[in-house]
């Protein structure tokens, strides 16, 4: 299943975060940080991609949304908090319309901090993504083996 | 006409070898595309990771009968191909290349997602501004050797191109929108900065996506055997040549992609309309002077 990790589709999504961490997940697609030399592309499609890039806190308006684009997404995937809003809630944690990181809506694999998050950590939480990616596409694997 | 067996050789030349070469094709595209961004790129493999990705998850579908389309819209391009490099009609295997997209757009309206559905209106709209001229590729070569046979053509005295240089540049003009390249990816695009960006495979995920993936590689290895169908004459050297233009023609389409923003529809309709009356017509009537 080494597949999976040559080759990881990222959907973004923007919680409600101050576009600071959004601008720099853009950064990596830019030519200093070439992200496309690791095979990885932003879909915009939850169906296509492996990889949920989720920036900016959890409120009750997007808690849902977060939920469908994680529903929508086919097996094996993973989940990157992208910032440390979508971490754990960040300056905005103790707000009475926060409800925390993105952990709150659903399971996180990789949190990669910073404010704004810094491109060579969304990339370093994105290479660790892949690990669990992989082990999680191996151990579906194995399932489908015993079922079988 | 071609014997038997390099007929049958020919076809399952082009169905073994077809997506290697259309795998890699794609590769040096990424390559090549990221180098005109002043980027590195992926490795020259790339599409096949992705491929292999795609079919290693999980399949879940809309509805049943998408994955059925999508096996159709892959059979026939595939089969389409084979009937060129078998050196069979040339007719047939537009006809067959059309019935593939049929296949495809119908398997885009199918989800009854509201991208889908654009994309699949698109993608119809695609089918419509190119096949005018592709028809008149089809009647150009039959007027200037006398025989739909690809087989024939290919081993004519003198090269088709002498006889259908207005129709050869019409038909590059509208290469770019059968191989879905800017200004003309308005179906679905590679580029993340469209305004609709996968269109007509939104719905499509895994092997579907997949199939999609294989049958564009099948596709574009044959649009460049119907590039180089222009230049052959029967001989080593013409055959050499023929494939430094399709280099030199894909090489073209992918400065052409990086270097135009997606056009509307109307624009693609007209301007693809105009080229095959204009290129077309008038070449074909120049034959009979």
């Amino acid at each position: 299943m080494s597949s999976s990790i040559k080759s990881p589709w990222i959907i973004h999504y923007d919680a409600s975060s101050c576009n600071g961490c959004d601008i720099e997940v853009l950064a990596c697609l830019t030519p200093l940080y070439d992200v496309e030399r690791f095979g990885i592309i932003n879909t915009g499609n939850p169906k296509h991609a492996d990889v949920f890039l989720v920036t900016g806190s959890v409120n009750e308006q997007n808690l849902p949304v977060i939920r469908q684009i994680y529903e929508q997404m086919l097996e094996p995937k993973v989940v990157v908090a992208t910032g440390i809003c979508a971490c754990t809630g960040g300056v905005f944690r103790e707000c009475y319309n926060t409800l925390g990181g993105v952990d709150q809506a659903i399971p996180v694999d990789v949190y990669a901090p910073g404010c704004a998050v810094r491109p060579e950590a969304i990339i370093d939480g994105v290479v660790t993504a892949l690990g669990i990616l992989n082990e999680k596409a191996a151990s579906s694997a194995a399932k489908e083996k015993v079922s079988a | 006409m071609p014997s038997a067996l390099s007929a049958l050789l020919g076809a399952l030349a082009f169905l073994a070898l077809a997506p290697v070469l259309g795998c890699l094709l794609a590769g040096a595209d990424r390559i090549i595309t990221a180098r005109m961004q002043g980027r590195v790129g992926p490795p020259l493999l790339q599409p096949y990771y992705d491929v292999m990705k795609l079919l290693a998850k999980d399949s879940r579908s809309v509805n049943g009968i998408q994955g059925t389309h999508i096996a159709m819209y892959l059979v026939f391009a595939a089969a389409s191909g084979a009937v060129f490099f078998a050196g069979g009609s040339f007719l047939l295997c537009v006809f067959m290349l059309t019935l593939a997209s049929l296949f495809f757009v119908l398997a885009g309206y199918s989800s009854r997602s509201p991208f889908a559905e654009a994309g699949a209106a698109r993608e119809m709209m695609q089918v419509m501004s190119y096949e005018p001229m592709v028809l008149i590729v089809a009647a150009g070569l039959y007027l200037a050797t006398g025989t739909f046979s690809v087989a024939e053509i290919a081993n004519a005295d003198t090269p088709a191109l002498y006889a259908l240089p207005l129709v050869f540049g019409g038909f590059i003009y509208i290469l770019t929108i059968k191989l879905r390249k800017s200004p003309f990816d308005l179906s679905t695009s590679h580029h993340a900065h469209q305004e609709l960006v996968k269109g007509i495979t939104t719905e499509m995920s895994g092997r579907t996506l997949a199939a999609v993936e294989i049958a564009h590689w099948y596709e574009s290895v044959m649009f460049l055997g119907w590039v180089a169908l222009f230049i052959v004459s029967g001989t080593w050297v013409s055959a050499a040549l023929a494939l430094l233009v399709c280099a030199a023609v894909y090489f073209l389409e992918i400065l052409i992609d990086n270097n135009f923003a997606r056009v509307k529809w109307q624009t693609m309709l007209a301007s693809a309309w105009v080229v095959a009356l204009a290129a077309g017509l008038i070449n074909l009537s120049l034959l009979y002077l």
